[in-house]
């Protein structure tokens, strides 16, 4: 199957287009963070202030890097279980985050509101983690360094290799996968 | 008698702990060779084979092959003619953990209290299963843990009327609700019998078998082979995004019940079903 080329940030446009099991090689800037960051991100939210990274039409990619050995950009780097940020991701998306790279399964809350805000949910291989740390090319800090692994960094990417899992439609590669090699 | 200090533990501790983040086994190697031959979905096998490249990576470059380097679970069988001098076995295995975890770079995933949440920064304590046997030998192994796989672990006590149909069902259940989350192809431990708390440790001891080798005990061994052709009929394949593959193995554990009780432990690992040992 060819493989999408997308570059950060994303637009509505192409989002549309993506489809539940295409494969996607991702470029550009992705933003990391997980139950921590993602913990703050939203109190700031709520309290009404501004967030210290500007997620619209970017994609956020839930990892908890383990610590980089010497001359390495980024220690091994796979993807974590996408729905302990649940409760906050819709928030997020409706602020105008297009993408999330992770593992497993959303809820019914992130579906909804990847469907009305024009989001997509992309799947890594879960602990693929060195091999993913080779499409990592740069890696920095940008929000709360006190929280080590979980910090939010910005990484430059080149061909990170996900595929779609929730499309624009609403679809669902996990459930429909599942139904199709099913044999009872 | 003989005596071991505790400086050899820690050291073989933090060896293992680097090595079996580093190093996949053989055994699960070859099962995921094998998957690849036999998956049918073409997602599900460009997956598989991106996991077997992992591996490669990890192991050539000596780097984690999950970012997920677990918690330290130390399995000890420690000889009952065995003097431990120096100190004591379980800061022995903690020191061991600290300085395998912080010098292989290796992530630090514990907290210091469950509700408070603070990292120690040096991933112990490790969880420490002891066993005393017979004979003058120390064997220590190290079990690292995965969150993701971890956290879609489940136990019940069932009635002993609902038998091995309600064990089976149990385990269908907790890998079907698991779906994605626990990186599959996964590996199934379960333990049949005993307490509540012996049923989990023997779904984790199972584990540890080379994977897929079968229970001596005919019959179980049997419930393996039914067990993981169930489970491969669900359809949640590699990454869960559909496939043949869902599980490598299944191991299954039994220990004897009382009279009221049938516990069922269900625990689940990644395709990073990673431990090492050694002898002292």
């Amino acid at each position: 199957m060819t493989k999408i080329k997308l570059t950060t940030p994303v637009t509505d446009a192409v989002l549309e287009k993506l489809r539940i099991g295409q494969k996607v090689l991702l470029n550009g800037v992705l933003y990391t963070g997980r139950d921590a960051a993602h913990k703050k991100l939203v109190e700031l939210l709520d309290k009404g202030q501004e967030l210290p990274v500007d997620l619209k039409g970017q994609i956020i990619y839930y990892v908890g890097p383990s610590p980089a050995k010497p001359g390495q950009i980024i220690g091994s780097a796979g993807p974590t279980t996408s729905g302990r940020m649940d409760l906050y991701a819709p928030k997020l998306i409706a602020l105008g985050l297009k993408g999330m790279v992770g593992k497993g399964k959303r809820s019914p809350e992130v579906i909804k509101a990847i469907k009305q805000y024009k989001a997509v949910y992309f799947a890594a291989v879960g602990g693929a983690a060195a091999l993913i740390s080779k499409c990592i090319k740069k890696c920095e800090v940008v929000a709360y360094p006190e929280l080590g692994p979980e910090a939010i960094h910005r990484l430059e990417v080149e061909d990170f290799p996900v595929i779609v899992v929730n499309d624009t439609l609403g679809g669902d590669l996990y459930e429909e996968g599942t139904k199709i090699y099913a044999t009872r | 008698m003989k005596s071991i200090n505790v400086a050899n533990i820690s050291q073989a501790v933090a060896k293992l702990c680097m090595d079996a983040n580093y190093f996949l086994g053989q055994d699960m190697i070859d099962a995921l060779q094998g998957a690849y031959d036999q998956e049918i979905s073409l997602t599900g096998k460009e997956i598989i084979q991106q996991i077997i490249d992992n591996a490669g990576i990890a192991k050539s470059e000596e780097v984690p092959m999950c970012q997920d380097t677990g918690f330290a679970v130390v399995f000890v069988e420690l000889g009952q003619d065995v003097h431990i001098e120096g100190g004591s076995l379980e800061d022995a295995i903690n020191e061991g953990v600290r300085r395998g975890y912080t010098d292989g770079y290796l992530r630090k995933s514990i907290v210091g209290h469950p509700l408070e949440r603070v990292n120690t920064g040096d991933n112990t304590p490790a969880v420490v299963h002891l066993k005393l046997v017979p004979g003058d030998k120390l064997k220590i192994i190290v079990a690292p843990k995965g969150g993701g796989s971890e956290n879609m672990s489940a136990i019940k006590m069932l009635k002993p009327a609902e038998g091995v149909e309600g064990v089976k069902q149990f385990v269908l259940d907790t890998v079907m609700a698991a779906g994605p989350n626990p990186c599959p192809p996964i590996v199934v431990g379960v333990g049949i019998g005993g307490t509540f708390e012996k049923a989990a440790l023997l779904s984790k001891e199972s584990l540890l078998r080379a994977v897929g080798t079968p229970n001596p005990r005919p019959e179980i061994a049997e419930l393996e082979k039914e067990l993981f052709d169930s489970i491969n009929n669900l359809g949640v394949g590699p990454q869960g995004l559909g496939g043949r593959i869902t599980a490598l193995a299944v191991h299954v554990n039994i220990y004897p019940a009382h009279i009221a009780s049938l516990p069922v432990a269900v625990n689940i690992n990644c395709h990073a079903s990673r431990h090492k040992e050694v002898i002292l």
